[in-house]
């Protein structure tokens, strides 16, 4: 497939990142990215700030220049292209729309830059996509927050790129519109079948959206995957608690079986199965989300399925309507924390009561990171350090109240 | 350097202008409080105030309709005359200095704007060897007394062997220009949003086009408002254009060479009229404004 910025794209393109890195004066933004995304996806890139993600936006938008490595659009190396030579639209995270432009004109530049016939009547076309039409003489500044977010897109989908770069476009929306812009994008991702690479540090967003999320840490990426799979099975601590909760131990592996590996977390032998297991012996860290762990008043007959560990002593309780979070603080083994479906009335368990808790053991994950790692010298972006960090945090915090 | 300062006032007013009709929905209510010392003494001193600073401007114009023989300092009678025969007096050498004035302050104006708009957007916009203290070199004119400048450039044309004409002043008009068309132009570069560049640049803009659709219509105000400035210390420079200027006459030293034997009144028909010239600009400004920001308001 031929890519030329003088014609639409038919559909999507694939984009493939080849061993890229990214050095500036002081500073590697990206230590080295291979990433492939295939044509049509909505691919979202998420990480904490300062990982690399919008570099990386950057270098496939012609922004910025690899150090090293190569850019290919559709199979067409563009590496030593410019921006403007890139089937590539990038809508900004400022919108960046032109202040002395009408809403129309800036919808239409792309195009008459391209000296793409019937400009007006394409860009009135993108205005009606996003339901603005009626707003196409006006300047930017007399729009909401929302408006200019929708102009920014269709300034960008008008030219019909083999390629839409999304820079956290939602980041300056509140929550309720946000939601809103989050489902429009997705139908409109579907209706016209480009490529989206969505850069975002909001993880709800990320996995609402996107087919693919590849999460990002410290210029490299972590894990990538379905929202459901990097969810279900994370494998390394920084996506475990990037994305969502997690309760994490660590312990020796104690005894293996055809199905499954037991860890002795202090005492406790805790299960997991060896397919979702990414170690399978010496010190390993396993986890399970909070909403699969289930708290109970009596301690619960023991079972090969399940993994117990207690008791403990509840010491906090925050009911949120929807659900309760217990946090419940275990000897030895540190605190769990629990989500519990309101199904009946009111929290099952108060501050101070001696509570068990329980998960199935098809829910636990075991993860990749050699707990070795984890210490007081790592550094303080290290993954293990953040993870370190939050429980020191939330004990800190636990400790006030 | 007054009309310096009157310069920056009027551009300073316009720019205000702008920020205040921003602020303006925003404005809160005026407080009222007990009549005492402030209520009369702050409108009293206000006036006084303003009647000092207007005078010297009333006079100017009052006297441009007096019927003057040589020297016009008493007031001898109400005509027409010397407005209407503006160019008829001496061979017209106030018109001539008048003109002079006008091509140096245009020629100056076009050559410091365009060469400090392009320095103004590379200090911004780039980072190379010596920036900063080529920002500082910038600084410099403006700091140096014009009398030394002056002296220093007439010794400068001698020791070359250039004769001094309308070339020599242009060229020291542009010299001192540059440095406020840099000041000017370069608060504008800093406020602009390097993302509005990169979308022009994602949206199939070449660079030239960038710049001449993007970069440049939103740098206009900015420009102009150094064009206006630099317009305006061209035109009013004396002692820079004394030093280098031969026997050219330009219009502030035709008035300051005929203040000794008595200004003639043809000179205050011209400073009158560019007064209320610059009094024109600004009403226009401000209604056409006024005008837009009522239809805006209408729009939405």
């Amino acid at each position: 497939m031929s890519v030329s910025v003088r014609e639409f794209a038919e559909r999507g393109a694939d984009l493939e990142l080849v061993g890229i890195q990214k050095r500036f004066p002081g500073f590697t933004a990206i230590e080295e990215l291979d990433l492939t995304i295939p044509a049509g996806s909505f691919f979202a890139l998420l990480g904490p700030s300062g990982c690399g993600k919008t570099t990386t936006l950057r270098l496939v938008a012609g922004l910025e220049e690899p150090t090293r490595g190569r850019i290919l659009i559709g199979g067409t190396d563009v590496t030593e292209t410019k921006a403007h030579q890139r089937p590539v639209n990038t809508v900004f995270q400022s919108y960046a729309l032109f202040p002395h432009m009408s809403i129309i004109e800036n919808v239409a530049f792309g195009l008459r830059r391209r000296r793409i016939g019937d400009a007006d009547a394409r860009a009135h076309e993108a205005l009606r996509l996003v339901e603005l039409d009626h707003l196409a003489q006006r300047r930017p500044a007399q729009l909401s927050g929302g408006q200019q977010q929708r102009v920014a897109l269709a300034r960008a989908i008008v030219n019909r790129p083999a390629l839409l770069l999304l820079d956290e476009p939602l980041g300056a929306l509140d929550l309720k519109l946000r939601r809103q812009m989050q489902l429009e994008l997705k139908t409109i991702q579907e209706e016209v079948g480009l490529t989206f690479l969505h850069v975002t540090h909001d993880q709800e967003e990320a996995m609402t959206m996107a087919d693919t999320v590849a999460v990002m840490n410290k210029g490299s990426i972590e894990q990538m995957g379905a929202p459901e799979q990097l969810y279900e099975l994370p494998r390394t601590v920084f996506v475990a608690n990037f994305l969502g909760q997690s309760n994490l131990f660590t312990g020796r592996v104690a005894g293996t079986t055809d199905t499954a590996i037991a860890v002795d977390v202090q005492g406790t032998r805790l299960v997991v199965p060896t397919t979702r297991a990414a170690r399978h012996q010496g010190e390993v860290t396993i986890g399970v989300r909070p909403e699969k762990v289930a708290l109970h008043r009596d301690a619960p007959a023991v079972s090969p399925s399940r993994n117990v560990l207690g008791p403990g002593h509840v010491i906090d309780v925050s009911f949120s309507g929807v659900s309760t979070q217990y946090i419940v603080s275990i000897t030895g083994v540190g605190t769990v924390t629990v989500f519990a479906q309101n199904i009946g009335i009111g929290p099952i368990a108060s501050e101070g009561d001696e509570v068990w808790v329980s998960w199935d053991v098809e829910h636990g994950f075991g993860l990749d990171d050699d707990p070795a790692d984890a210490g007081k010298f790592a550094a303080d972006d290290d993954t293990h350090a953040i993870a370190v960090q939050r429980r020191e945090a939330l004990v800190a915090e636990l400790e006030e109240s | 350097m007054s009309g310096e300062v009157q310069a920056a006032a009027v551009l300073g007013g316009l720019q205000e202008s702008e920020q205040l009709e921003d602020s303006g929905h925003r404005g809160g209510r005026v407080r009222r409080q007990r009549i005492g010392l402030g209520d009369w003494l702050l409108p009293v001193y206000t006036v006084l105030a303003f009647v000092f600073l207007l005078i010297p401007i009333v006079y100017t114009l009052v006297f441009s309709f007096n019927d003057s023989i040589k020297s016009n300092i008493s007031w001898r009678g109400f005509t027409f005359d010397k407005w209407l025969n503006v160019c008829n007096v001496e061979g017209g050498a106030v018109c001539e200095a008048f003109a002079n004035s006008i091509v140096i302050g245009l020629v100056a104006t076009v050559i410091a704007t365009t060469l400090g708009t392009m320095i103004a957007i590379a200090l911004v916009r780039y980072r190379f060897r010596a920036r900063s203290s080529i920002s500082l070199l910038l600084f410099l004119p403006m700091a140096t007394p014009e009398v030394v400048l002056g002296a220093g450039l007439a010794a400068q044309f001698l020791a070359v062997g250039v004769p001094k004409d309308m070339t020599t002043i242009i060229l020291a008009h542009t010299m001192f220009c540059i440095s406020f068309v840099v000041v000017t132009v370069k608060a504008r570069v800093a406020s602009l949003d390097p993302a509005l560049e990169e979308a022009g640049r994602d949206l199939y803009g070449s660079p030239s086009q960038v710049f001449w659709r993007v970069t440049f219509p939103l740098l206009v105000p900015g420009i102009l408002a150094a064009a206006l400035l630099s317009f305006a210390l061209s035109f009013d420079d004396f002692i820079i254009t004394n030093f280098n200027s031969g026997s050219v006459s330009t219009f502030p030293k035709y008035i300051y060479i005929s203040a000794s034997r008595g200004i003639p009144a043809e000179a205050n028909v011209i400073a009158s009229a560019v007064f209320l010239f610059a009094l024109v600009l600004v009403i226009v400004a401000q209604v056409s404004r006024a005008a837009r920001a009522k239809r805006l308001a209408k729009l939405s």
